[in-house]
Formats: structure tokens, sequence, C-alpha cells
């Protein structure tokens, strides 16, 4: 025998009583659907699922199936998260900055600004800007256009919608641009090496995404125009605008809110990474003879990023899984419309909450996944 | 001889500089203060948006003129090195001055001077400012929630008791200290819970509570007469027997009826809430939490590899979940996985579905702590010839524990946040609330000074958390 009983014994028992806890769990849903005649199964994802969803990114009425209605939900999520995290990134990074920054007034007032917004519940604060900011604005019919060309109402923000002919072209055209970028890029690099010239590859960068497109529009043929929204009356008291796209004020509080909470923790992330990197790289950076800009993105930069990444995307984990508070507010997520009017409608409580953590389970996997590649990808390589 | 070069102010005419820079610094917030809190426009002559920009124009070139390096003045060379260090720094200031001057005014009316304090409806609520008195009329459900009137004693009777309890640490005399940690780990607690569960929710569970207080004093007194021989084995079957004796044999019929005459009403859970329920949720949760995550964090980093995989598998799905969907799950799935007569109530499944979400970052946390205890404690440890338990208990976990006070702090303060979240199960705290009396016909159109209220409570409560981790932090930081 060449196992110990002391290596087994514990082990044992922690499998015995987790499967024992299972078990239990498992043997009483069985007899508690018996009981109620639920059956289990995934079968109703193809049934009609006749109730409506009030924003959709996707073509979506009753007539569709729950599994259509399940996508509606998750496109909406990914939607609010994707926003969330574009404007908590810069938010939190410039936030971040301030905080490090050498006045006095700047530094104290992104202070108070971490300290103010993330001390309060998110829940509060998209319960604030929902039901107590956002119903201060105007009616549609009272809304000043901003820049002449978007409104923003009680009803919602509603923009200019972009109408392309010949779209692909532009499309073409950007994707040149970023391959040549990189082309580019690699080559600049490998001249460094080699021969120690530097390429102003910026400049050339910068030029190349607008000169490109703009051929496109000059010789492709491509058109743009706008769709701007029109005030119309539905009622004798009430308007709405039509034409252009319309974000309901469901999704700018929750991507406001998102946001403003997050951009806090980020900032915090930034911050502590500039920190962390050691007096004596800027000295040394400074004393080879690199200049003030040189020293910040050859030598600060590329080391604060290695301490900033991994608790970055952490805050970018909680956003993701915070947009499901959108069900407080009645944004149709994936909490509020699988989770909330599908269980409802089918009773089917474990399949649905089991799909729907699932999904949760699966996008912060798979964020966290990409990030710790990335993170492999720039970490430092001791020799 | 002097000559003034308005380019480049220099140490050679600093008082002209100086006196010029700061008059101009002077008049544009002069012009601001003016417009923003007495409402006069200087420069309402100028086009409009001359007018506007003024200010900032004037501001930045005085800012630019007493730029003077090395002044030998203190004061002015203080603020040029905290404000105006380059032109970019002269205009944020600028900006962030102007901005707190502008919005100084309309906060300051908004909160007091033309907010309502008085009377006791909506009447009084006509001016522009907040109206203070709606969250007067209702200062009872924010705090109680539905909890009736004639019984809130009880809550703040429970919170004062348990708040002196707690504080005992501070007045114990060096003897007890070494008892403060058992106190505080096991008998605390277990007071608080008894407090929260019957002595608030009252009914027939109170008189089951009193059973157990009358046990308990009865046993401790006779116990001073038991030889201490016996004393371990006394304890641990008395009190039960006493109890057992008391509910079932002696008075029961008694104190029942003594219950129907004057004793405490049952206040079923549904009905408490408002901030002494987002007190008592997260009390326990914090509890709770900490323990599962340290048990997870020591078996995330255990030997066996069954246990580790376990703790992986344990911890890696509550964080990849919202708390929202765990807590529709306690709420719609759990009582499936249930046997059919067997109730759970629903704030014990809150609380239950809270602290295991919150164990699984406790435990990622003091694993960090964990990982970052050099490997040398662990062989210092093993080669005194201590056990894994003797190990953990009095080498490895004080020193990560004490590492890891800034991340456990803030994952209770997460929790904290996170108690608004129980409006999925229909547990209404200070929040949910708030929501409620927002929606009452009578009170239409308070939204905002609702949640500003809320804020300030939430407020004060994490920046008082985060300051006292700080200085535990500070207290417990030894130099390694």
């Amino acid at each position: 025998m060449n196992f110990k009983l002391k290596d087994i014994g514990p082990q044992l028992m922690t499998v015995i009583a987790v499967v024992l806890v299972f078990g239990f769990f498992t043997y009483n849903a069985q007899v508690n659907m018996e009981n109620r005649g639920i059956d289990f199964g995934y079968g109703f994802l193809s049934q009609e699922s006749s109730f409506d969803v009030q924003f959709s990114l996707i073509e979506y009425d009753g007539s569709h199936s729950y599994f259509r209605a399940y996508l509606v939900g998750l496109l909406n999520t990914i939607l609010v998260s994707v926003i969330g995290i574009i404007l908590a990134t810069i938010l939190g990074v410039l936030v971040g900055i301030a905080r490090l920054s050498p006045n006095y007034l700047i530094n104290k007032f992104a202070a108070f600004y971490v300290e103010f917004f993330r001390n309060i519940p998110l829940l509060l604060q998209i319960f604030f800007w929902y039901f107590a900011a956002l119903r201060a604005l105007p009616l549609p019919q009272d809304a000043e256009a901003m820049f002449g060309i978007s409104f923003l109402t009680i009803k919602g923000l509603f923009v200019p919608a972009f109408i392309w002919e010949n779209f692909n072209i532009f499309f073409y055209s950007i994707v040149a641009a970023i391959v040549a970028i990189i082309v580019i890029r690699t080559h600049a690099k490998k001249v460094q090496e080699t021969q120690g010239k530097q390429i102003p590859v910026l400049l050339i960068s910068i030029g190349l995404i607008f000169i490109l497109p703009l051929l496109s529009f000059l010789i492709g043929g491509v058109r743009l125009s706008f769709e701007v929204p029109v005030l119309k009356q539905l009622a004798t008291t009430s308007f709405i605008y039509e034409g252009g796209v319309s974000l309901p004020p469901e999704l700018i509080a929750l991507a406001l809110s998102l946001s403003l909470y997050t951009a806090t923790f980020i900032a915090e992330c930034v911050r502590a990474g500039i920190q962390g990197v050691g007096k004596g790289q800027k000295e040394a950076a400074a004393s080879i003879g690199l200049t003030q800009n040189q020293v910040l993105k050859l030598v600060v930069m590329p080391q604060a990023l290695r301490i900033i990444i991994p608790p970055t995307t952490n805050q970018y984990l909680n956003l993701t899984k915070n947009s499901s508070l959108a069900a407080a507010i009645a944004y149709p997520d994936l909490v509020l419309v699988f989770a909330g009017t599908a269980l409802m409608q089918t009773g089917k409580a474990i399949e649905i909450v089991s799909i729907t953590m699932f999904t949760y389970l699966s996008l912060s996997i798979s964020i966290s996944l990409f990030m710790n590649w990335y993170n492999n990808k720039i970490a430092i390589t001791e020799k | 001889m002097s000559k003034i070069n308005f380019l480049k102010p220099d140490k050679s005419n600093l008082y002209t500089f100086l006196y010029l820079g700061s008059f101009l610094f002077f008049i544009s917030v002069l012009d601001v203060l003016l417009n923003s809190f007495f409402n006069l426009d200087l420069t309402g002559f100028l086009p409009g948006f001359l007018s506007f920009l003024l200010p900032l124009i004037l501001g930045f070139i005085g800012l630019y003129f007493i730029r003077i390096e090395l002044s030998g003045i203190r004061q002015l060379d203080l603020l040029n090195k905290h404000i105006n260090t380059n032109n970019f720094n002269a205009v944020l200031s600028l900006l962030i001055i102007f901005i707190i001057l502008k919005s100084i005014p309309p906060i300051l009316s908004w909160f007091f001077i033309d907010a309502s304090f008085a009377g006791d409806s909506k009447d009084v609520c006509t001016g522009t400012g907040a109206c203070w008195t709606y969250i007067k009329v209702w200062m009872r459900r924010f705090m109680y929630g539905m909890y009736p009137n004639g019984e809130q004693w009880r809550i703040n009777l429970s919170f004062i008791a348990l708040a002196l309890l707690g504080s005992v640490g501070y007045f114990a005399t060096d003897r007890f200290k070494k008892y403060l940690t058992l106190y505080y780990v096991v008998i605390y607690p277990f007071i608080a819970f008894l407090f929260i569960f019957f002595f608030i929710s009252g009914g027939p569970v109170f008189f089951d509570f009193s059973y157990g207080i009358i046990a308990a004093i009865l046993s401790i007194i006779i116990g001073f007469f038991i030889p201490s021989k016996f004393k371990f084995y006394y304890f641990l079957i008395v009190p039960f027997a006493l109890y057992v004796l008391l509910k079932y044999f002696l008075f029961y019929e008694e104190l029942i009826e003594l219950g129907k005459l004057d004793g405490l009403n049952w206040v079923e859970t549904g009905a408490w809430g408002g901030l002494s329920l987002t007190f008592i949720i997260s009390f326990f949760c914090l509890i709770f939490c900490f323990p599962i995550g340290m048990a997870f964090a020591l078996g995330r980093r255990s030997g066996f590899p069954l246990i580790r995989y376990i703790s992986i598998g344990f911890i890696e799905f509550w964080r990849g979940v919202p708390l929202i969907t765990v807590l529709f799950m306690s709420a719609v799935m759990f009582p499936m996985f249930l046997p059919a007569d067997f109730f759970i109530d629903k704030l014990v499944r809150c609380i239950i579905a809270i602290s295991l979400f919150e164990a699984a970052y406790v435990a990622e946390v003091i694993r960090g702590g964990l990982q970052a205890l050099p490997r040398g404690q662990y062989e210092a440890a093993k080669s005194l010839g201590m056990g894994y338990w003797r190990m953990h208990i009095f080498v490895i976990l004080p020193q990560a524990l004490k590492l890891v006070i800034p991340g456990i702090a803030n994952t209770f303060l997460a929790l904290v946040k996170d108690t608004p979240l129980i409006f999925v199960v229909g547990l209404l705290e200070i929040v949910g609330m708030l929501n409620l009396a927002k929606t009452n016909p009578e009170w239409l159109g308070f939204a905002m000074e609702g949640y500003v209220f809320a804020a300030i409570i939430f407020w004060i409560i994490c920046y008082a958390m985060s300051k006292y981790s700080y200085n535990l932090e500070q207290k417990y930081k030894t130099d390694r």
C-alpha cells in the first residue's frame, strides 16, 4: 500500500460531504419538481416568448423565441458594459493621473471625487441618476438642441444616425490603414534595433488613419449623410423624436453611474501603478539623456502598465457583473429580460437561473482569460 | 533703472509683476465670486462670449505674472509650487477655483437657505430648496422599515446593548486582554445573534430565548460550586439539560400564558427594514463570511489536490457571478433544493447568500496574504515541530491577516454597499424604503432629498470604516 490514511482521510471526508450536500439538493429538487408537476429541460428556449422588450439591438418582438429574448438581454448587457468600460477607463486614467499632479487643487479635487463616489452604494447612485437627476431634464418639446443635431430629454438622448453609401469600401480603407500601421511599426522597430534610427511612427500612423478613409470618400464613392431626429407629435401633450438613434434614459443612467463608480477604482489602480515604478528608474532614464516625454513613454509607462492591468481587469469584471443592477431601473438586460420576465412566464427557475449564472460566469472567465494572456504577453521575461 | 518686460517676469522687477499679477488674479476671482453669490455681472457690457471667458483670461495672465522662481517670498513660492507650476496647471487651477465658487451658492441654497425643515406635511415644501420635512416625516420608516412603531424600542435597545458589549475591548484590563479574541470571535457574535434573532423577532421564539438565558444564568451560578475537575463536563451538559427541563417540564404552560398577557409581540422578518436592517445584514455577513473565506483560502493552498480543486471551484464560481443573480437563486431556486416542509426565512437565506458570495472575495484576499509570506516562516514553524493547524494559527495567519487588512476592509466595504441589493427578494432596507416612500401619492417628487439623505448616511458609514481600517493597518504595521 503506497498511500497513507493521513493523506486520504481529509480529502475523502470533504468529497463525501460535498457529494452528500449535492445529492441532498438534487434529491429534493427531483421530489419537489415531481410534486409540483414541473419537468426539467431546456426545450422552452425554442418556444414563442410572447413578451415585448423596450430596447433591443436586434430585431425582436413577442413572436420570437425565448432564446432570442435571451440574446436581446445578453446584447444589452454587453452594450452597457462596453460603454461603461470605455467611459470608466478614460475617466479613471485622467483622475488617476490627476491624483499624482503636483497641483494641490487638482490633486485634492481628484481625491474628493474618488472618496465621494466610491463610498456610496452603486445601486443608490443608479437610482439617483435615474429617478432624481435625469427626471430634471426637459420634455421632448422643450429640449434645446445640442450642436443643433442631438437632443437630451427626459425620454432619452436622441442623436443623428449615420447613413452610409458604399460602407464596405470605407470599412476596408480603415482595415487597410490599420494593417499599414502595424507593418510600419514592426519595420520601425527593426530599423531602430539594427540601425538606431527612429522613424516618426506616430505622425505616420495619424496621417494614414486620416488619409486612407478620406481617399475612400474622394475616390471610392463613399457617401455619408445624417438622419437628424425630428420632433413628432403623438398626442396633444405627448411628443417624441423620430429618426436617428435614441438611447433610453435607463441606458444613460446605468452607463453614467457604472462608469462614475468604477472610474474611482480604476483611478486608484492607475495611481498605485505609476507610484509603483521606482524613483531610481526615472532617475536612471533621465541620466542617460532621455527627455521627459521619453522617460514617461519608454520607461515609466511600460512598467506601470504591468502593475495597473491585473487590478484594472478585475474592475472591468466588476463593472460587467454590476451591470446586472440594471434590473432595478428596468433596463432590459440579461437579468431583467431572462431571469425576470422569462422566468415569471415559464416558471423554469432552475434552468433559467443556471443559464444566467453560467452566462455571467463565461463572460467573466473569458475577460479574465484574455487579460491573463495580455498580461503574460507584456510581462517582463527575466533572463 | 527698471524696464518692464511684459513677456518675461523675473526677479529684478519682482514687485511690479507681483502687484500687477495679484491684482489681475484678484479681479478675476472677484468677478466670478460676485457673479455667483450676488448675481452681479461686472463684465456684462462685453459681448457674451468674451464676458464668459474674461475671468479666465485675466486670471491666467495674473498667474503668469506672479510665476517667479525663487522670489524669496515664502507664500508666493508655496503658491507657485502648489497651483502654478506651468501654464497648463495655472488654467486647471483657475478652472477648479471657478467651479468651486460657482457651485457653492446653488448647493448651499438647496441644502439650507431655501430648504424647508419645519412642519409635518407636504404643504410647507413650497421653496425651490430641499424638502427635509419629507425626511423628517418618514424618518421612522427609513430607520426601522415596517417595524411597528410601538415596538421600535426593541431595536434601539438591542443596538445600544450590542454597541456597549462591543466596546468592551476598550475598557478591558490587561488581565482580560488575552480573552478578547475569544470574546470577539465567538461569544460576542453569539450574543448578537441571540439578541437580533430572538429579541427583535419576539413572539414564541423570544420565550425560547428567555428559557435559554435563565438556563445559562442558573448554570453559571451553580457552576461556581462545582469542583474545577468536572467543570468542563458540567458546562457541556447541564445548561442544555436545564434548558430542556425548563422548557418541556417545568414552566411551559405558565410562560405561554405570561406571553399572552404582556410578552413581546412577534414581528416577522418581512417587516424589518430601513437602516437597522442594513446594519443587521452587514453585521452577520461580516461575521460569517470571514471564517468561511479563511477556510477556503487555506483550502486553496492545501496540499490535498481534491480539497484544492473544490476550493478553487467554489471561489471562482462565486466570484464569476453577480450578487443579484445569487440573490435571485436564493429567492426562487433555493427553496426547490430543500425538502418540501422545510422552510428557511427570507432574511436568513439572504444572509447565507451574501455571506457565501463575499466569502469567496475574502478567500482571495487572504490567499494573497498567505502567498506574500516568505517560505522561511513555514519552514521555521515546521522545524519547531508544529503541525498544520498550530503552524497556521500561531505563525502564519497572524502575519498574513496583518498584511491583508486593507484588502479585507475593502471587501467589507463592498459588502455594506451591496446590502441594498436585497430588494431582489423583497426585503427593503434604507434604499428600498426610499423607493417605496417616493411612490407614495402624498409625497411625490422628493426623490432627490431621499437619495441625498441615504447617500450621506452610506458615505459616513463607509468613510468611517475605511479610516478605521487605515488606523488598524498603521497599528499592526511591523517592520519585516
